[in-house]
């Protein structure tokens, strides 16, 4: 892959991986530490591609697994370099205790996750799963619908992770994204280090002055951090927002926190994370066609949750299909679904609720399940309604 | 970048004396470890990077807002060490490529046995393996002394902890110490050595050379726990002296892949005189643990010969 | 009694993001009250080797350095001594004494 030098943006055709990989080798990353973990693979090969030919401008440390992979992007960000990462299900799971590490100490880093579904048993295909068990992790947590959207995303991840001073996640669906080839408009190697910059001052190891990091905190300051962590996150709306607005300038595309087709002008309104909402949109027009009044609300924003914008959307909804692809065993509903109630109840709204659980471990989901979905939430039924849907059939 | 032998240490008075470690941080009184700390600290002759793992170590030196750290110091976990290490070391090497900074600075990491033998193990091989340049210290006080004196790879056999008692059955911990020298040899490093606090100019002079290689460099530093090892805090020194006087814990260093014991040792204590220092060992003086001193003495006699036999090849 | 239940909007205990904390700050935490013993050097025998102070686990041995040349002697820091006794064992000269602290009624 010739390396871009002018301003032009080149329509290229490639995978979600290669897309991530690019994004990265253009952000003016320091550090990749990585591991192997499919369907990440190519982005770490891709990487490694860059650096063994001179064109990757950071150091790539092939660490000897995901924990490690977490725990170097920690050492070189606590020296203040850009560092990136990308893992998926179980290496996700392996970092789980450093991802808290990340966010508590406040460092900025972009690490990409290819979604996969979590043993046992063993499936390398995508769900959310993986990344569901680590939402309460303090890490702002992005979606990526296409190859297009991840490369985007990443990109404005480094400026939004140095803005607010927390760890960005950006999510990708296992296989459907990464390895499936699409078209991405890349923009010029020049605009895209001209729009990340190098990483702003702030306190690390390398000052002057010597400073501790990581320090043990007593119960009578621990409970302050928690709290000046939390505020960090429920202040970055605005900064995330800044961001994609300003990426909008030289790119020409901005996703924003939600993405709606028909969800303010409709009845039913499928609530989705990650790919499967391009295919829950193509249902929505011959349905609404037959005077069916159904919308696709997709997030883009995952945590901090959006919301504001959520229910604005979904404001002359009455019945919220929230579509989970994972679990949350012996809860009153599952994640994604419970987040949307939540995010109602504080509104003082209530909307009937159908929380589907679907495509776990990479099960299909295709059109005409769509259609039976919105036509089944069309029917009357009750407040709440919960089951796994397999396709072809109900329950 | 690379050298045989840094200077050696012959005295303190021709050390700068920086102190790089503050006094009021929270270790036991007489802690063997601190000890270790404070002479590779003062042997260093800048100011290092530290990367900490959980421990006594990390702990005691850093209640927030209290830290005794004059250098730039940063904990994350207890198995990572090495692997943050591995990151920091990276990430100044890629920030003076782009100009951004003017000189990488020395990594030093402490991680007690249980961060390096045992858990911390993966992230060690995988920094040495990769070649970093850091110089990783651990501080062995022979068990998880953090958690409440709990037995590690490290701790030798017949030693009483909470997890290996004596008692009818066993005769405290079953299984012989860990060799992590072994371990660290088998990657091919350039500079690894034990060393001990009762010995200061062997550990400085060995800090000083690990230091300056230009990459993976390993310390197994003797640092005796008054409260793990049950006895009076004023003998940490002495402990550890005998240690060595013992042939219990041999000072050699391996050069280049090439072995040599620092401090010969021909005519060794009995190694009563180590043992009957310690609460942790004294059972094995009973009739009824004679056995079990038999092998801990067949096991300290076959380490050092195997030993020479490695120096003299 | 009536309680605050709600954090104020500002914290009231500010931290660095993240936590860090500059280097050095356990200098103001005094943990001399740990000891039982305390040591004193006796001037007269102290040859200034420097032994105390490269054992001393704080460290609460302070040498007197001299300008350009080697220390003379050493002192205790007061503050921050545990009375561990380490250094009345390896001193050379037998010059330091640990002492029982006076208790206090």
């Amino acid at each position: 892959m010739e390396v871009q030098r002018s301003t032009e943006v080149k329509k290229a055709f490639m995978t979600g991986d290669d897309a991530v990989a690019h994004a990265a080798r253009q952000s003016r990353v320091d550090l990749v530490a990585a591991y192997p973990i499919t369907p990440q693979t190519i982005i770490v090969e891709r990487i490694a591609d860059f650096a063994a030919n001179g064109e990757f401008g950071g150091e790539f440390v092939p660490v000897e697994s995901e924990h490690s992979a977490m725990s170097a992007c920690i050492g070189g960000a606590l020296a203040g370099a850009r560092v990136f990462t990308a893992t998926a299900s179980q290496g996700l799971a392996l970092m789980h205790e450093m991802l808290y590490a990340a966010s508590g100490l406040r460092l900025p880093m972009v690490m990409a996750v290819a979604n996969r579904a979590l043993n046992s048993p063993l499936n390398i295909h995508n769900d959310h799963s993986d990344i569901m068990g680590s939402r309460d992790s303090g890490w702002i947590l992005l979606f990526a619908e296409n190859a297009e959207e991840a490369y985007d995303r990443v990109i404005q991840a480094f400026r939004i992770s140095e803005a607010v001073n927390l760890p960005v996640a950006v999510n990708m669906d296992g296989f459907t994204l990464t390895h499936s080839a699409e078209v991405v408009r890349m923009l010029s190697d020049d605009a895209v280090g001209t729009f990340v910059g190098r990483p702003p001052r702030r306190s690390t190891m390398l000052d002057k002055v010597p400073k501790s990091f990581g320090m043990m905190s007593l119960p009578d300051t621990y409970q302050y951090f928690k709290d000046d962590q939390l505020r960090a996150m429920d202040g970055s709306p605005a900064a995330i927002s800044s961001v994609e607005r300003e990426y909008a300038g030289i790119s020409g595309r901005n996703y924003g926190p939600v993405k709606s087709l028909h969800a303010e002008d409709a009845d039913v309104v499928m609530v989705m994370l990650g790919s499967y909402a391009g295919t829950a949109r193509a249902a929505v027009e011959p349905l609404r066609a037959e005077g069916l009044k159904v919308g696709v609300l997709s997030l883009g924003w995952y945590r901090p949750f959006p919301s504001g914008e959520l229910l604005r959307a979904v404001e002359r909804a009455s019945t919220l299909v929230v579509m989970d692809r994972s679990v949350s065993h012996g809860a009153p509903m599952h994640p994604l679904a419970s987040d949307v109630a939540a995010a109602l109840y504080r509104a003082g709204a209530r909307k009937r609720i159908l929380s589907v659980v679907y495509g776990l471990g990479g099960r299909w989901f295709t059109e005409d399940d769509a259609r039976a979905l919105f036509r089944y939430a069309s029917k009357p039924g009750p407040d709440f309604e919960s089951f796994f849907y397999y396709g072809g059939e109900m329950r | 970048m690379s050298s045989s032998g840094g200077p050696q240490v012959r005295s303190l008075f021709e050390i700068e004396r920086k102190e790089r470690l503050a006094p009021g941080h929270r270790a036991c009184a007489g802690c063997g470890p601190m000890i270790a700390v404070r002479q590779i600290l003062q042997a260093a002759q800048e100011d290092p990077v530290v990367v900490n793992a959980t421990g006594c170590v990390e702990v005691v030196t850093s209640v927030y807002p209290q830290t005794a750290w004059l250098v730039p110091w940063a904990h994350v976990a207890f198995e990572n060490s090495a692997a943050v290490a591995s990151g920091v070391e990276a990430a100044m090497r890629a920030l003076k490529a782009k100009g951004e900074l003017e000189k990488e600075r020395p990594v030093i990491v402490f991680a007690g046995d249980g961060g390096t033998f045992d858990i911390g193990i993966q992230a060690l091989s995988g920094a040495l393996e990769r070649g970093h340049r850091m110089l990783y210290v651990c501080y062995d006080n022979e068990a998880y002394m953090n958690t409440g004196i709990q037995r590690s790879s490290a701790t030798p056999y017949g030693a009483w902890t909470t997890t290996s008692p004596f008692g009818k059955a066993w005769p405290g911990k079953r299984e012989r110490k860990k060799d992590i020298m072994g371990i660290v040899a088998a990657h091919g490093v350039p500079y690894a050595a034990t060393a001990s606090i009762s010995h200061w100019k062997d550990l400085m002079t060995k800090a000083r050379k690990a230091l300056s290689y230009d990459g993976p460099t390993f310390l197994h530093v003797y640092a005796p726990c008054n409260r793990g090892w049950r006895f009076d805090p004023s003998l940490t020194v002495e402990v550890a002296k005998r240690a060595v006087e013992t042939r219990f814990f041999p000072l050699y260093e391996i050069e280049g892949g090439k072995y040599r014991i620092t401090l010969p040792v021909t005519k060794p204590r009995p190694l009563e005189d180590f043992l009957s220092l310690q609460g942790r060992f004294r059972h094995l003086l009973l009739p009824e643990y004679k056995e079990a001193l038999e092998t801990l003495k067949r096991m300290v006699d076959e380490q050092w010969e195997r030993l020479s036999g490695m120096a003299r090849a | 009694m009536s309680a605050e239940v709600k954090a104020k909007p500002e914290l009231r205990f500010p931290v660095n993001p993240g936590g860090w904390y500059e280097g050095g700050s356990s200098v103001e935490y005094t943990t001399n009250d740990w000891r039982l013993e305390r040591p004193v050097v006796n001037l007269d025998k102290c040859v200034g080797c420097l032994y105390c102070w490269i054992y001393c686990p704080e460290p609460a041995i302070v040498p007197l350095e001299r300008e350009g040349g080697r220390p003379s002697k050493v002192k205790v820091d007061y503050d921050h001594c545990k009375g561990c006794g380490i250094c009345e064992q390896v001193c050379p000269t037998k010059a330091i004494d640990m002492v029982a602290e006076e208790v206090k009624a």
